[in-house]
């Protein structure tokens, strides 16, 4: 039986072209990029250009670019060190209620420290309004920090909007574009983000690396201390292998993110229709004409999670559901609980489909088929 | 006939080395093993710590020596609904209940076993200390090998139909047998300790668990003839037959719970361990359930179990109606305890077994056991 994996959100498979961008710098690149001879320079050129294209790719300056272990320390970074940094202008800071678990533990961790949050609602259609960020602003905000694209649903939040609305208040703008960078075109300098996030291995890239975007003029406290390294905000020997197939995964990224937007589309729409031919009963979760091309959340009513995913992957298809508490158990998403309240039965019976790489018609369809097959078979 | 291969088996585990081993031996066998973690119980701390991590935490572990895939499911509601809520109602009608005994009939046998067809599952497997054998087409369940660990006991509501779907890896070794066979296959279990008690409960003091669920009513002790002997925690708190916790100090044999009366309140205690009070000749129980009903007859003679890890006893069961029995001893028993099982055996078949509800006397019901 033919595995097939539909959770590209959660992480993707690296594109062959990475792997073959990284052989040669792990076979010939071992030097440190700190060091002042010519093993140390070379590694540092390979970082310098990896820097660059991920500035370019958002439009920022290489300066900008803070590269992390990924998306979590990225968040972490953006909000407990401006946060710190900042708190002689406020203690206030706004979320919403369907962050991803870095952005809301982190800021968790603040309000113990003494920060005062305010976490947006999120409506049935998926989204924040500007009006309760409008709202929610005062004087002592200094951070509001909001998704670009929710991972569970893969809505696109109102960014632009947030982004001018901010442009006249002191509160940095910090986005986790983790879902959404690869896909969506980003200009920060454009829309006002101020912070943004973003993670390799959710494009094709290798685990382990992300980076944060901070413009030039924010003040970050870092948060592990050490070496110089990333302008002394990121101490630590950096990963030049890790940025080198990050970069080449931004490159394919940048080159092919309509082509890849239209494919994945379609991917989700033949798999979708899929499900409508074989009479299953579903409904998605969220305003699907705002969903990103790759990401569907699917409410399957008389189901729940924990057979369906089970189900699935004993029949060889890979998805997955909101968080999963620490015990292997599926707690209700939290997510899909902003979205429509606690005890909503599409809290306990809904599944994120995620398209990409992976992905063929072929086994779209077949995927399809044995979704359709087992969820008429648990809820007939 | 279909090969092993081919046959799916669905093996609840705990993260204890009695499931880790029966999901290797099934492994072994050949089978298309899946490892599935129930989570039935909600002890999150206020830092979100719960025992489950660690006991799930072991269960990947396990499972990925294996290489057996793994999954967990959530029966909190169920078991709150269908156990504890029996075990809190037992507590207050002053009995003392046994929750794992319908935590097997209500949670792992029926609402786990429903969700391992539900994955196609042709067997649910467990680490329990039983047998099941098919005999001439009737599916019997044989006590464990191991006469120290045999958990018939809490295994006796079970039917012959759900008999037919599980499998007790375990049922034919001794547990010293079964330590060594996950030492041997260094599983990480290998040597964890066993859990003791109450499963929701864990290592936490039980009158301070059963305090926090329902109001403890102190009242006054007394001897059945009504001597006062000083004040009671709460009925709820004592079981037939303790000594310990009591606080009568004082001269002569030490003191022994009798007996409950709910009406006033009272803990009636005697003294001396072989005091007669604590003596029954028979009892009767209630939601009895036979294994194989087509063996058994109006009145028979048989062994019981009256606790678990007790010797048998032999006895004479008489069937009355709606699913009661009664049940006359062969030579008089001591401490019989309202709310726990009675479970009956042939030889090494279990046939079932019920709630013990009356204790018998003299061909009265005691009125003093509450």
């Amino acid at each position: 039986m033919e595995q097939i994996y539909l959770d590209h959100a959660a992480t993707t498979p690296m594109d062959r072209q990475v792997i073959d961008a990284m052989l040669p710098v792990y076979n010939e690149v071992f030097g440190n990029p700190s060091s002042v001879h010519s093993f140390g320079r070379k590694a540092r050129q390979l970082l310098d250009e990896a820097r660059r294209t991920m500035a370019k790719s958002i439009h920022a300056n290489e300066k900008e670019i803070t590269f992390t272990s990924g998306g979590t320390e990225a968040d972490n970074l953006a909000l407990i060190g401006t946060a710190l940094a900042n708190q002689h202008k406020g203690k206030h800071i706004i979320t919403t209620t369907q962050e991803h678990h870095a952005t809301l533990h982190t800021v968790e961790h603040l309000e113990k420290q003494g920060f005062d949050v305010t976490y947006l609602p999120v409506y049935e259609n998926g989204k924040i309004a500007v009006n309760d960020l409008k709202e929610a602003l005062t004087d002592e905000t200094i951070i509001v920090s909001i998704m670009y694209v929710n991972n569970e649903t893969g809505i696109i939040q109102p960014i632009e909007e947030i982004g001018q609305l901010l442009k006249e208040h002191q509160a940095y703008f910090h986005s986790d574009a983790v879902q959404a960078y690869g896909l969506l075109d980003i200009d920060v300098k454009d829309m006002g983000i101020d912070m943004l996030t973003v993670s390799s291995h959710k494009i094709n890239g290798p685990k382990g690396i992300g980076f944060l975007y901070a413009a030039e003029d924010i003040t970050i406290n870092a948060q592990q201390f050490g070496g110089e390294q990333e302008r002394k905000r990121r101490p630590g020997t950096e990963n030049v292998v890790g940025a080198v197939g990050f970069q080449k995964a931004v490159e394919l990224a940048m080159e092919n993110k309509e082509e890849r937007r239209n494919l994945y589309l379609n991917y989700k729409n033949l798999f979708l229709t899929e499900l409508e031919e074989n009479d299953i009963s579903f409904e998605i979760n969220g305003d699907h004409e705002s969903a990103l091309a790759s990401i569907v959340n699917i409410s399957f009513p008389g189901a729940n999670v924990e057979s369906l995913l089970t189900n699935f992957d004993l029949s060889g298809v890979a998805a997955s559901s909101g968080s999963a508490c620490t015990a292997g158990s599926v707690e209700p998403s939290h997510v899909l609980t902003a979205m429509f309240g606690e005890n909503n039965e599409c809290t306990t019976n809904s599944i994120r489909f995620s398209f990409g790489l992976f992905n063929t018609t072929e086994n779209v369809e077949a995927a399809a088929r044995r979704v359709a097959k087992i969820v008429k078979r648990l809820t007939s | 006939m279909k090969s092993n291969k081919d046959i799916r088996v669905v093996v609840g585990m705990s993260g204890g080395v009695d499931s880790s081993v029966a999901a290797l031996l099934l492994k072994e066998q050949g089978y298309d093993v899946v490892g599935i973690f129930m989570k039935n119980w909600d002890d999150t701390d206020e830092f979100g710590v719960c025992t489950a991590t660690e006991d799930f935490d072991d269960v990947v572990r396990v499972c990925n020596q294996l290489d057996i895939p793994y999954y967990a499911v959530n029966f909190e509601k169920q078991y709150w609904d269908k156990v504890f809520t029996y075990f809190l109602d037992e507590y207050k009608a002053g009995r003392t209940p046994n929750p794992d005994v319908m935590c097997n009939k209500e949670i792992k046998f029926k609402a786990f076993l429903d969700h391992a067809v539900s994955l196609g599952a042709d067997y649910l497997a467990t680490g329990h200390y039983a047998q099941v054998r098919n005999n001439d087409g009737h599916y019997e369940m044989l006590r464990g090998v191991d006469d120290n660990k045999d958990q018939t006991y809490f295994l006796n509501q079970l039917t012959e139909d759900v008999l037919a779907k599980v499998m007790f890896p375990l049922g034919h070794l001794p547990k010293s047998e079964v330590r060594e066979i996950a030492k041997e296959h260094g599983l990480v279990t290998a040597t964890k300790k066993d859990s003791t008690g109450i499963c929701f409960i864990g290592e936490r003091n039980f009158k301070e668990f059963l305090g926090e669920y329902l109001p403890a009513q102190p009242g006054e002790m007394s001897t059945l003839d009504g001597i006062a002997k000083g004040k009671h925690d709460g009925l709820m708190y004592y079981t037939l037959g303790q000594r310990q916790g009591l606080g009568i100090g004082g001269a002569g044999d030490p003191w022994f719970v009798v007996g409950k009366n709910l009406k006033d309140n009272i803990l009636y205690v005697e003294q001396g361990y072989s005091n007669e009070s604590l003596y029954s000749d028979g009892l009767v129980a209630t939601d009895v359930n036979w294994i194989n009903p087509d063996i058994i007859q109006d009145t028979f003679t048989c062994t019981a179990k009256f606790r678990y890890r007790q010797k048998d006893s032999a006895v004479t069961v008489t069937l009355l109606e709606n699913g009661k029995v009664n049940v006359v001893f062969a030579d008089r028993e001591r401490a019989i305890t309202p709310g726990q099982a009675v479970v009956f055996y042939d030889g090494e078949v279990c046939l079932g077994g019920g709630t013990i509800d009356e204790i018998i006397k003299n061909d009265q019901a005691l009125d003093y056991v509450g």
